[in-house]
């Protein structure tokens, strides 16, 4: 049982003078999938990014906790799964070594075992010793949801997963986000239907903008 | 080990891309040929060599160690480190890599214009030793934060040696003096001055960036 606990406390972000948006304000406390919707330019991504812990609020704050411990900001990266369409990996390096690097730097054992499978579940193994930058856009994202999941996250924030991803790709990531929504807390942001029909309980950000 | 793991990421990414080497070795070879040029036949005073190796070091400095921040920006790839590792392991694994870099620059620069500069005597050898290894260590720390300081800038080609200077002209004046006493054999005792002055600009240097980095890196 995972007992991860977010919540957001009067969140409001803006950019110089432009607002995104205002008092926002959740708690995420059973496992389950979550879902952020809204027109473009509402602020998913920026929201997402301030779960996450890539960039501050103007005002409020974001709270982790697990086992009603709070995880302060410099460990969040430990704990949380990231992926999104402007989430770039090493292009000079192959999948394997991206993960087998990552691995290290997060100071963890690189796992061949999970590596490999994960490898398979997204139809990536026979391509694992070529070089990021022989894949195709859709085979890029999909290697951000090994390297979202390779340190065993307590938590999964999706910006757009499906993007770039073709109907197999689709199929394959919409398992996997089935099966860790089952056991953690999995926020997706997407203006997609079919992302958003995975999702329990779905938050619209235009409610939050004055 | 942290820090080392990304420092073997960013060794690992240079042998494929070569991105600091190739423009560290360019630099160096064209600023000491065209040092070589100007002199022609001309006698250098004895003293004004010691400051021209200062100026190769400077500008080869400001031409490769902005790398280590600047390509992570480049390629997209700053995201990617904010969400594997601390602020202070990416600091201190981008350190690493600039020390390495910056110590190995600088042993080809001196002994390539020991070569080239016959007027080029060093009587103190160990002064001159102490000298290279302390102003390294300030050069690599002061290119890491500023590097770190420019990578979220546009013009970061332009404002990277214009930010270094400043910051570096101490250690570079203090590198200058050293260099030059150590030619004169001058001994520890009468250069001890000095010797301070550029551990406590390595010490302020040091802990200014440890300060600074984490507000530098987010947002």
């Amino acid at each position: 049982m995972n007992n991860y606990y977010l919540a957001a406390e009067q969140i409001t972000k803006k950019f110089g003078r432009r607002l995104i948006f205002k008092d926002l304000n959740f708690k995420f406390q059973k496992n389950g999938i979550y879902g952020i919707t809204g027109i473009n330019g509402s602020g998913k991504s920026t929201l997402i990014k301030i779960i996450g812990g890539i960039i501050s609020p103007s005002s409020g704050k974001v709270i982790h906790q697990f086992n009603k411990e709070n995880i302060n900001s410099e460990n969040l990266h430990d704990n949380l799964g990231f992926v999104a369409p402007y989430l770039i990996m090493y292009e000079e390096f192959s999948a394997w070594e991206n993960l087998e690097h990552i691995s290290k730097i997060r100071g963890i054992n690189f796992n061949t075992e999970l590596f490999n499978s994960l490898m398979e579940d997204f139809l990536l193994l026979d391509r694992k010793n070529d070089l990021v930058k022989t894949y195709s856009s859709g085979m890029k994202q999909r290697l951000k949801f090994i390297f979202a999941l390779m340190h065993s996250p307590k938590i999964l924030l999706l910006d757009e997963p499906t993007s770039n991803l073709d109907d197999a790709g689709k199929e394959s990531v919409y398992k996997i986000i089935k099966r860790e929504g089952q056991d953690k807390i999995v926020v997706i942001a997407s203006n997609e239907n079919s992302d958003l029909d995975l999702c329990d309980i779905k938050l619209k950000l235009q409610d939050f903008k004055l | 080990m942290k820090p080392y793991a990304l420092f073997k990421k960013d060794y690992h990414s240079e042998l494929r891309t070569r991105y600091a080497v190739n423009s560290l070795a360019m630099f160096i070879i064209v600023a000491l040929s065209v040092i070589l040029f100007s002199i022609g036949n001309e006698k250098v005073p004895q003293n004004l060599t010691g400051g021209l190796l200062w100026v190769v070091i400077f500008f080869s400095a400001m031409s490769g160690l902005s790398r280590a921040f600047v390509a992570e920006e480049d390629r997209g790839t700053t995201l990617l480190l904010h969400l594997i590792a601390k602020p202070s392991t990416i600091f201190n694994g981008k350190l690493l890599f600039n020390l390495i870099l910056v110590f190995l620059m600088n042993i080809v620069i001196t002994l390539l214009y020991s070569a080239l500069f016959e007027e080029f005597i060093i009587r103190n050898i160990l002064l001159f030793l102490l000298t290279f290894f302390l102003s390294n260590i300030g050069l690599a720390i002061a290119s890491t934060i500023i590097a770190a300081i420019i990578s979220k800038a546009g013009a970061k080609g332009t404002l990277y040696p214009v930010l270094s200077f400043p910051i570096l002209l101490p250690l570079i004046l203090i590198s200058v003096m050293l260099t030059s006493y150590s030619m004169l054999g001058t001994s520890f005792d009468q250069a001890l001055v000095e010797i301070m002055v550029l551990v406590c600009y390595n010490v302020i240097m040091l802990t200014a960036s440890y300060m600074l980095f984490d507000f530098i890196w987010k947002d």
